[in-house]
């Protein structure tokens, strides 16, 4: 009988109603966030198997207030005698500590939730066989080797399903489900000294919630060949030249883009310091919203968790707060910080539903979800069309950004060169840099639904403890003016 | 101990019921990852959020007919229940390897001994902690994470190998934050780590980034992109070497043509004969198994005199390649990494280093072109501008674009005489082990760009 790609493994159930009833007492305020994530890894390469793995992790956080001040205790082992010694810890902690407390934390930041999320996915994991899928991601290592100059070719996917339970002494009761998958479709080619990288949209972007669906193998199929032929390009391709020019980026570009120099600034924790000693602070100001022109009027930038599909789609945050679509900016202005309630609290700010943790040993903080750019009125062929001399770029391969996320510098896998309106020759090791204001002051054009792509990234870190958490960012294909662009060299 | 003592006390038990539930031609090693940790996390000088973490990852690798499974699941604590879970998930496997094709590079768990190392410690309890933090800096913007508490690796397979590592030990990776004469926030990095907490460590560490806080009062010097002459601390080298790790130094990413040293190790290029880089497990921050058990030397030199010596190699990629392997973790990263020191004393850097710019930490770095080692990345923290040996001025924080050949060869001028322990602070999933042992060193020239 043929194995299918679900697992089933033997777990005991765990019900946190019945256990929030073991630890009532313990503080002012308690609650229970319980999280089971099982990430299936199928990987092949170079015609082979790679990686057959999957983790599972399992457990539960438990939030306690004491004296307006929160601790948490993670532990997984869900007994009656496992959570009331976390309880027991958090309240304890929280004691100690709330003289010491930066903010004042109630139930009311904390507000009943009820509720629930599910996905719907048209192939589930049961669906499909796994000798079957394993031939799928061996043949598409084939693909991509479309020469002896392919060095590697990589065929990756994982699946990731999770169960969120939240429960609260203040009544909320909240369960969300949901599965998701990755893909990545990537090689490498060498010819002499000279080695170039080239995938499916980027290492990391093609990701979403849904099920199998997202494997249309007969269209990956002649995708992963485009990828192995333009690998080759890259070898013979010239470095993209230096200097200030035009630049167009794709939207598995934009993903980047907006990530570093608009999702992260506008973290309210960020802006509250709480990121000072770690992934750094933000040069946005508190009295920035309302009054900052961020960029061009052409840029729409929204926070949007109701978005069918996209990777960080969810009805509630990890504290409770109802997901809600909201403007972040608006025809260039900035409206809205990222921030759940505790951090609006502090602020004083409105912000959005985004306090979120990595697993069950993690605490909220204040993260991305999914943030996009809205789709503007220009098509690719126009945009290419109104750029003189400048540089189409695809695909993202390096990123990097100072602490406050000014100065940014990012690299693509592969580009194009600009000649009065038309693509030209295939460019090898694009890179550009800008300061995060004035590069989407450029903003020169944004283009239309027919360039929007929705892409996302499982790798967003921040947090003390640190935290690796999915987002989404969907985008169209921008044109940015007059941006410092260059190449590689020895 | 009771959490070490406890927790390995259930691994044995739980690997014993899964070796008794093998069958003819199956093989399995199990792997524990192990922490009992505080984590209080500071802004403002105050507690932003505290958690206690107690977590097991139990890892089964099953292997049979030439194919592997691996599941990991986070452990109950409880024999009954953990075994029920790891029985079924090994039922799982059992269907699973009918169905996959031949993995041609896998390498069959072996029976390479036993060893069991601890590293006792003495830590704070957390009103001890709080009070300490807040008498000692009381004088500044405190910010920074502590982490502390026992750390276990375990692992065992069905042939008999049994090696475990545990420690208890602490860092406290902090800021202190200022506000200088331009208006400007600058801050100060430091880090007090170690196995004994100890108050008057704590103090001093406190104490020196104050005085470089001082410094940083003064107004800001913009420069602008171009050339300078620059001294790394520490820490500044050990975020450049963390780059020999994404790739750098393992002989499988050179072979599948992702390795930014490729023209390095095939002698197209050198580095300095100043530069030598090596494994050295001696400072015992991390365990020497990796997890399929095999033990790595005590030292392994990598790089020595600006040219490769070694290359790290799993036994995968050692079975795929035709070659010897040499206990390397499968991602052939360096785990312990320690550079070579020079001649450079710590009273003249400044003197040495003349005119040009002070860097203590750098920030974000990444590839800018990989084949030719090219980085960027941004200057971060208590970095100076410096003029005839006299720091002038904090500067603002500048991007730079640079080649690994010319910071590690054609521009490396010096080494200091002295290195730094730096404890790994990662604590993504949990709290990482090892560290690096870095010295300072001066580089004639480093090109900003933005």
């Amino acid at each position: 009988m043929p194995v299918s790609l679900a697992l089933h493994p033997e777990f005991t159930r765990f019900d946190p109603l019945v256990a929030l009833n073991w630890i009532r007492g313990e503080a002012d305020w308690l609650a229970i966030r319980f999280v089971q994530e099982n990430t299936h890894r199928r990987t092949a390469r170079n015609g082979r198997p790679e990686q057959n793995s999957v983790g599972i992790e399992r457990g539960v956080m438990i939030e306690a207030l004491v004296d307006g001040h929160i601790a948490y205790a993670a532990t997984s082992n869900l007994s009656r005698a496992g959570l009331q010694q976390a309880a027991h810890r958090a309240a304890l902690n929280a004691r100690s500590a709330a003289h010491l407390k930066l903010f004042d934390s109630s139930p009311e930041q904390h507000p009943p939730a009820l509720g629930s999320y599910r996905i719907a996915s048209e192939i589930s994991l049961d669906s499909v066989g796994l000798a079957e899928f394993t031939d799928r991601l061996i043949e598409a290592t084939r693909r991509l080797k479309v020469s002896d100059k392919i060095v590697t070719a990589m065929a990756e996917a994982t699946f990731v399903e999770t169960w969120m339970s939240y429960v609260s002494s203040n009544g909320s009761d909240v369960t969300q489900h949901a599965l998701m998958t990755g893909q990545h479709f990537g090689a490498i080619a060498q010819d002499g000294s000279e080695t170039q990288h080239r995938s499916l949209n980027g290492p990391t972007a093609r990701c979403g919630q849904g099920g199998l669906e997202a494997f249309d193998w007969s269209g990956l199929m002649s995708e992963c060949e485009r990828v192995g032929n333009e690998a080759l390009a890259l070898l013979r391709a010239e470095n993209c030249p230096d200097g200030i020019m035009d630049l167009i980026l794709a939207p598995d570009q934009m993903l980047l883009q907006i990530h570093e120099s608009i999702g992260h600034p506008l973290e309210l924790d960020r802006i509250l310091g709480d990121e000072r000693n770690y992934a750094g602070w933000s040069f946005i100001r508190p009295d920035d919203f309302g009054r900052l022109q961020y960029g061009s009027p052409l840029m729409n930038v929204s926070f949007d968790p109701t978005r069918a599909g996209e990777f960080a789609s969810y009805a509630f945050d990890d504290g409770g707060a109802t997901a809600r679509r909201e403007w972040l900016i608006k025809d260039g202005m900035l409206l809205r910080g990222l921030g759940g309630l505790e951090s609006q609290a502090r602020l004083g700010l409105p912000g959005v539903a985004n306090f979120r943790s990595a697993s069950w040993n993690r605490a909220p903080i204040d993260r991305m979800g999914n943030i996009n750019l809205e789709p503007g009125a220009a098509g690719l062929d126009a945009m290419i069309g109104s750029v003189q001399r400048g540089i189409y770029m695809e695909a993202n391969r390096s990123w990097s950004i100072d602490d406050y996320r000014n100065k940014f510098q990012f690299g693509c896998e592969y580009a194009r060169l600009i000649e009065d309106g038309r693509l030209t020759r295939v460019l090898k090791n694009p890179n550009y840099r800008g300061v995060t204001v004035p590069f989407w002051h450029s903003l020169a054009a944004v283009g239309n639904a027919e360039t929007f792509r929705v892409f996302g990234t499982p790798y967003c870190g921040k947090g003390e403890p640190n935290q690796m958490i999915r987002v989404g960012h969907a985008s169209p294909a921008c044109l940015f003016r007059s941006v410092q662009v260059f190449g590689g060299e020895a | 101990m009771s959490f070490q003592r406890n927790t390995l006390r259930h691994f044995d038990t739980l690997s014993v019921a899964c070796f008794e539930s093998l069958a003819e031609g199956e093989q399995l090693t199990l792997n524990l990852a192990a922490e009992e940790q505080m984590y209080v996390r500071f802004n403002n000088s105050g507690v932003r959020q505290s958690t206690d973490v107690k977590q097991a990852r139990l890892s089964l690798r099953f292997q049979s007919v030439g194919r592997r499974i691996v599941y990991t699941f986070d452990s109950t604590g409880e024999d009954r229940q953990d075994a029920a879970t790891a029985l079924s998930l090994l039922t799982r496997a059992r269907d699973e390897v009918k169905h996959l094709p031949e993995d041609p590079f896998l390498i069959p768990p072996e029976n390479q001994g036993h060893s069991q190392l601890h590293h006792a410690g003495r830590l704070p309890q957390l009103e001890a902690l709080l009070g300490q933090v807040t008498k000692h800096t009381a004088s500044a913007d405190f910010t920074g994470l502590y982490a502390g508490g026992p750390q276990l690796r375990a692992i065992r397979n069905s042939e008999g190998l049994r090696h475990v590592f545990s420690t208890e030990s602490f860092f406290l990776d902090y800021s202190l934050f200022t506000v200088n004469g331009s208006g400007e926030n600058k801050a100060v990095k430091g880090l007090y780590a170690g196995t004994e907490w100890e108050v008057a460590g704590f103090e001093q560490s406190v104490r020196d980034s104050l005085k470089q806080l001082d410094l940083l009062k003064r107004d800001s010097r913009e420069l602008s992109p171009g050339h300078y002459r620059v001294f790394f601390a520490p820490a500044a080298v050990e975020a450049l070497l963390s780059l020999f790790s994404w790739g750098g130094v393992g002989y499988g990413a050179w072979k599948k043509g992702d390795s930014a040293l490729k023209h390095l190790i095939e002698g197209e290029r050198q580095l300095s004969p100043l530069f030598s880089l090596e494994e050295n497990f001696n400072a015992g921050l991390t365990p020497r198994f990796n997890s399929q058990g095999e033990i790595a030397p005590e030292r392994l030199s990598v790089i020595e005199h600006g040219v490769v010596r070694n290359l790290l190699i799993s036994s995968r990629t050692a079975r795929e390649y035709g070659v010897s392997g040499n206990g390397a973790e499968s991602g052939e990263g360096l785990r312990s990494p320690e550079m070579a020191t020079g001649e450079l004393d710590d009273a003249a850097i400044l003197a040495s280093l003349g005119t040009g710019i002070y860097i203590s930490n750098l920030h974000y770095l990444n590839w800018s072109d990989l084949v030719n080692a090219r980085i960027t990345g941004m200057t971060r923290y208590a970095c100076f501008w410096v003029e005839n040996g006299e720091i002038v001025s904090p500067i603002r924080d500048l991007r730079f674009d640079e080649s690994l050949y010319r910071v590690f060869g054609s521009e490396l001028e010096s080494i200091t005489k002295t290195a730094s322990v730096l404890m790994e602070t990662d604590t993504y999933s949990q709290r990482a082990l090892g560290g690096s042992t870095v010295p300072g060193m001066l580089v004639r020239e480093f090109r900003f760009t933005l």
